[in-house]
């Protein structure tokens, strides 16, 4: 075979052999079958955490060390009988508002929460404006002189056609 | 006129969010920590596993708390300058080992030489995530009273060390 790109049969094949490994890797941290509840509370959690180490991840995707860890902070709390609002007030002691998907409304995020709105109403004014001021300008009228301009104009004579 | 010069100012003003946007590292989360007590622990010293040291035995002084681990790749960039900084003794840096294998932490001691007064050893991370870390190395300043000054993400350069680090260093020992 020559340098060219491999063929996408070859590919294919490679990915049917490939395929039954996959679930291998993709273990997730192993479900603490003794209490579904606090499983499925921790997750419903963890969904809405910022995992720090990849921000894009929250702590119930990441397979980052830390989220695991992460996450068996949160389930060992919840054992311990803790409401969701002590823990993540125990996760922003630490990681600061950072953490939460959903930040608290205060003075420092007004403009988060609010800045969209305050455009989307600054535009819509922009809008009103830009419209009436157009409307406006059709509707001109002319100046006495203006018309009397314009009515002499109509009177002469067209020029001879040659 | 204003038609061409109201897009102009939206231009302006979007690019200068932008421009501070690209500037700032989203790495770098702000610490809740600063100027809060450091979390108090109880953890074994790497050298000697028998003998615990808590965060009251080190009150009193100010000093550096360097998190590292033998498999963090970006602790190596920052090590040359710690060993200096340590022979300088200016305040006492204690290593909090994070999540690593004894036999490995020392190991890479030896090999790479050991700025630390005394590394602390945190196997399981929970020291770790009471003091928000999520990226080694991590270095905090802690004053005589047991309170974070200071909070370092990354390998910390020279730049850091001689522009934030040093001149904080100099108040809280005045």
């Amino acid at each position: 075979m020559t340098n060219g790109p491999p063929h996408p049969a070859l590919l294919l094949m490679l990915l049917a052999l490939l395929g039954p490994l996959a679930p291998a890797f993709a273990r997730e941290a192993p479900p603490a079958a003794d209490d579904p509840a606090i499983e499925a509370r921790m997750k419903k959690m963890a969904a809405e955490l910022r995992c720090l180490v990849c921000q894009n991840q929250s702590i119930a995707d990441s397979n980052a060390d830390l989220a695991v860890d992460l996450r068996t902070q949160v389930r060992e709390q919840m054992r311990a009988g803790r409401s969701d609002a002590e823990i993540r007030d125990w996760l922003t002691q630490r990681y600061g508002d950072f953490v939460l998907y959903r930040p608290p409304l205060k003075s420092t995020t007004v403009l988060l929460w609010f800045g969209p709105l305050a455009i989307l109403v600054a535009a819509v004014v922009a809008l009103v404006v830009t419209l009436r001021g157009r409307r406006k300008n059709v509707e001109a009228e002319l100046s006495d002189e203006e018309r009397a301009r314009a009515e002499a104009l109509l009177r002469t004579e067209p020029p001879p056609r040659n | 006129m204003a038609r061409f010069l109201i897009p102009l100012a939206v231009f302006a003003v979007l690019v200068v969010f932008l421009a501070i946007g690209l500037r700032l590292n989203p790495r770098e989360v702000p610490s809740p920590l600063i100027d809060k007590p450091a979390p108090a622990f109880q953890l074994a010293r790497l050298d000697d596993p028998a003998k615990t040291v808590t965060l009251e035995d080190l009150r009193g002084q100010v000093w550096l708390l360097n998190v590292w681990a033998s498999w963090c790749v970006a602790c190596l960039q920052e090590h040359p300058l710690l060993v200096e900084f340590s022979r300088s003794g200016t305040v006492p840096i204690y290593g909090l080992n994070y999540k690593d294998k004894p036999d490995a932490a020392t190991a890479w001691l030896g090999k790479h030489g050991n700025p630390y007064t005394m590394s602390i050893v945190d196997a399981d991370g929970r020291v770790g995530i009471d003091y928000g870390v999520y990226g080694v190395p991590e270095t905090f300043v802690i004053d005589k009273q047991g309170v974070i000054r200071y909070k370092h993400i990354g390998p910390v350069t020279p730049q850091v060390l001689n522009d934030r680090i040093l001149p904080l260093l100099r108040q809280l020992e005045a």
